[in-house]
């Protein structure tokens, strides 16, 4: 007895050296190659050096990020990191996701340690020259909505007039809703949640007229509810909401990556280039195409990536509409109109510069 | 009927055999104040077995059969998940190695074990698995009970036990990790249960040392390790875990030089091992003051020096009184590590979290969440039952 004793004590005080072997010896690919101590180099060099990008998400958005049953990640956040991992690498899963949480996601980008947040991210000027972000192009505008039920007869704001409305705390959209009640002189009353699961369930409770949150959500949201239908999300938008990646700022040539990365996506639908007849365009003899897919000039070479890293995009990922449609559109179960998220000729508000 | 002095009833009553009515009578309706508080329960309990009952038939638990890999291993990749698979193998025969000096010997408890296994083998078949999986698993339990019958032939081999143990972890984190012949896997890839466990083990079986040598130091003649030792713990122990997590997962990077980013991985593991020694050193005091002065005296008399004084007399004794508690401070370490969900570690709680953002999946909270509550159940339970074994045997040893 006393012997087996011994043994187990001796071995367990053992254990410690080789398992402190064992665990400095996880390869910590963004650790160890993570840059040099130079900060005059690009993020882009780290990036190509380490031969993967590494993208922060939130992984938790019903069609901006989540996990597939296969263990993939999917949604329009998680495709915006794969078309620069496409356009760097000629392969969009070259790309490490880090879930980050709300009160992570800044510090985790100011510090290095995400080369990309691709969070769901409002553009606010306060994000942008305090927080020392460099905002790439806006992916997807969203605004904070209203949603009544049908039957109702509530169909504007002004109709909400003494009314209910369900509302979570603690973000802005309970001081928008607020701001823009008393700017039109509506009174109402409030009825506060702090969990966003809760305040939904308290609508469909009935325990309130109206419920406010980004439209998005609204109706992501209504599509999990017994009947959709029964729903409608009011016109009025109640504040603005670009959501737009962001990278470290004082470093230009990798935000010109990432910007245009953006706008190939949005180009790729105007000129009607999409990864199914991408390779046919690429014969073609039209010059605006030709500059765009890298047949000619010398754009990419002089960011420092490949020529022709937007066909390699829409190859691998597609243009705008087709991740729009993938991730939210109507074949998935969100089912989210395009609306301003649309190009600039069909009514929305996406316009890309011109490639030349 | 405890208030009466023992001489009163030194014979106990004998139990009289009551039909339903008259228990009922007894027991829930001997008085007015009785009746209804057993009318009160009752319909609570109609309540709640009514909602539970409505639930049931409402809940939909496909979104667990679809996600069913990615609970258990996440995005490890799935060519390679036979390595995993390796891994309860080799605990199974080990265990089952380890468990036969414990073998029942009556024949009741032979049949318990043998209508286990069969109990296992109808619930492997019954569940919605894939083939592949039940053939795992089948083949698993086969395992335990060859090790099981190894044990039994072999009994010398249970003095080998503590150093297969300890040789098992490398091969544990061989196989997961990858390199060495086997195509390695990245540490980010590492995810589910599997994440979950791995946290848990590996921090278990680092803050244990680190506890002990903190109490020791605690107890020290030397001041300045005693005066460090005791600061280190109160300060730990003043700290909530999710803030020294913070610390770890979110503040670390913005102090540290560029170029240096350790792996989120093992800054988790750091801040788990951080906070649990301090408490397990505390735990340990406990157990190292219940060790009477005479023991260590008596050592030194027969001429033991003090450091194999301590190895080999009074730790062991110690260890013995304080295993429940240190089992306890192994569970909540367990499930503490749900808290790193938080911090962009996807372990069980955060799978759970990102499979209730699937689009079709939207709102099945109850399911997804009692399933892994019932995941992490079955892991803080196995550890309690396991660390009773040991207690029983310690004691009818002694």
């Amino acid at each position: 007895m006393k012997k087996i004793q011994w043994k187990f004590i001796l071995a367990g005080l053992l254990l410690i050296l080789p398992l402190a072997g064992c665990v400095t010896d996880v390869p910590a690919p963004s650790s160890s190659s993570a840059g040099t101590a130079n900060s005059q180099q690009s993020r882009l060099d780290t990036v190509l050096k380490r031969g993967k990008l590494i993208c922060g998400v939130s992984g938790e958005l019903p069609g901006f990020s989540f996990v597939e049953p296969d263990g993939k990640y999917s949604g329009l956040d998680v495709d915006v990191c794969r078309s620069i991992a496409a356009a760097l690498f000629d392969n969009p899963d070259a790309v490490e996701f880090r879930k980050l949480s709300a009160k992570q996601r800044f510090p985790a980008v100011q510090s290095g340690e995400v080369d990309i947040l691709s969070r769901n991210t409002t553009f606010t000027v306060q994000r942008n020259t305090e927080l020392n972000l460099d905002f790439a192009p806006v992916i997807f505008y969203d605004g904070q909505g209203l949603m009544v039920r049908k039957d109702s007869t509530l169909n504007t704001l002004a109709s909400l007039k003494n009314r209910s409305i369900c509302v979570q705390s603690g973000t802005t959209t309970e001081q928008n809703l607020a701001d823009q009640m008393r700017q039109r002189n509506i009174p109402y009353t409030s009825v506060v949640f702090d969990d966003v699961n809760i305040t939904f369930g308290a609508y469909t409770e009935g325990r309130c007229d109206a419920i406010t949150a980004d439209r998005s959500a609204l109706v992501s949201r209504r599509s999990s509810f017994q009947k959709p239908d029964d729903h409608i999300v009011l016109p009025d938008l109640l504040s603005k909401e670009p959501l737009a990646p962001a990278v470290s700022s004082g470093d230009p040539r990798w935000s010109n990556v990432v910007k245009w990365t953006i706008y190939t996506l949005i180009n790729a639908e105007e000129l009607n280039i999409d990864s199914k007849n991408v390779t046919q365009f690429a014969t073609s003899n039209d010059p605006v195409v030709k500059r765009f897919l890298g047949g000619e000039g010398n754009f990419g070479k002089k960011m420092g990536i490949p020529n022709d890293f937007a066909a390699r995009i829409i190859k691998h990922v597609g243009n705008y509409g087709e991740v729009y449609d993938r991730n939210l559109g109507k074949q998935t179960k969100l089912k989210l109109d395009r609306g301003l998220n649309n190009l600039w000729n069909k009514g929305g508000i996406l316009y890309s510069p011109p490639f030349r | 009927m405890s208030q009466l002095p023992l001489s009163q009833s030194e014979a106990p009553p004998a139990p009289i055999a009551l039909n339903g009515v008259a228990w009922m009578r007894q027991n829930l309706f001997n008085s007015w104040f009785n009746s209804v508080l057993t009318g009160i329960c009752l319909v609570l309990i109609y309540l709640g077995v009514r909602g539970a009952i409505t639930w049931l038939s409402q809940a939909q638990w496909q979104v667990l059969q679809v996600n069913l890999k990615l609970f258990f291993v996440g995005f490890y990749p799935p060519e390679l998940v036979w390595r995993l698979w390796l891994i309860p193998a080799l605990v199974a025969g080990l265990g089952g190695l380890s468990g036969s000096p414990f073998a029942p010997t009556s024949k009741r408890g032979l049949q318990g074990i043998a209508i286990g296994f069969l109990l296992f083998g109808v619930l492997v078949l019954a569940l919605p698995l894939s083939w592949s999986s039940r053939l795992w698993l089948l083949g698993i339990s086969l395992l335990a009970a060859i090790g099981f019958g190894t044990g039994q032939k072999i009994p010398a081999l249970a003095s080998w036990l503590p150093w297969l143990w300890v040789l098992s972890f490398p091969v544990v984190l061989w196989l997961i990790g990858g390199g060495l012949g086997l195509k390695s896997v990245e540490s980010s890839m590492w995810t589910g249960l599997l994440l979950t466990l791995l946290l848990a083990v590996v921090s278990i079986f680092l803050a244990f040392p680190l506890g002990v040598l903190l109490d020791l130091g605690r107890r020290s003649d030397l001041p300045v390790v005693r005066s460090l030792s005791t600061l280190y713990i109160e300060i730990v122990r003043g700290l909530p875990l999710i803030g020294i997590l913070f610390i770890a997962q979110v503040m670390l990077p913005l102090f540290l030089p560029q170029r240096i980013r350790p792996d989120p991985l093992i800054r988790a593991i750091a801040g788990l091992v951080i906070f649990s020694a301090a408490y397990l050193a505390e735990v340990m005091r406990g157990g190292l003051q219940s060790i009477p002065k005479g023991q260590g005296e008596a050592a030194k008399a027969l001429g033991l020096s003090s450091p194999l004084t301590m190895l080999l007399i009074v730790l062991p004794q110690a260890l013995r009184n304080v295993l429940p508690a240190i089992v306890g401070q192994f569970i909540s370490l367990f499930k503490d590590t749900s808290l790193l969900a938080i911090f962009s570690l996807v372990e069980l709680t955060g799978v759970s979290r990102s499979v209730l953002a699937q689009p079709e999946f939207q709102g099945r909270y109850a399911e997804v969440y009692l399933f892994a509550g019932a995941l992490y159940w079955v892991f803080c339970y196995s550890m309690s039952q396991a660390s009773r074994r040991l207690e029983r045997s310690g004691a009818s040893r002694r």
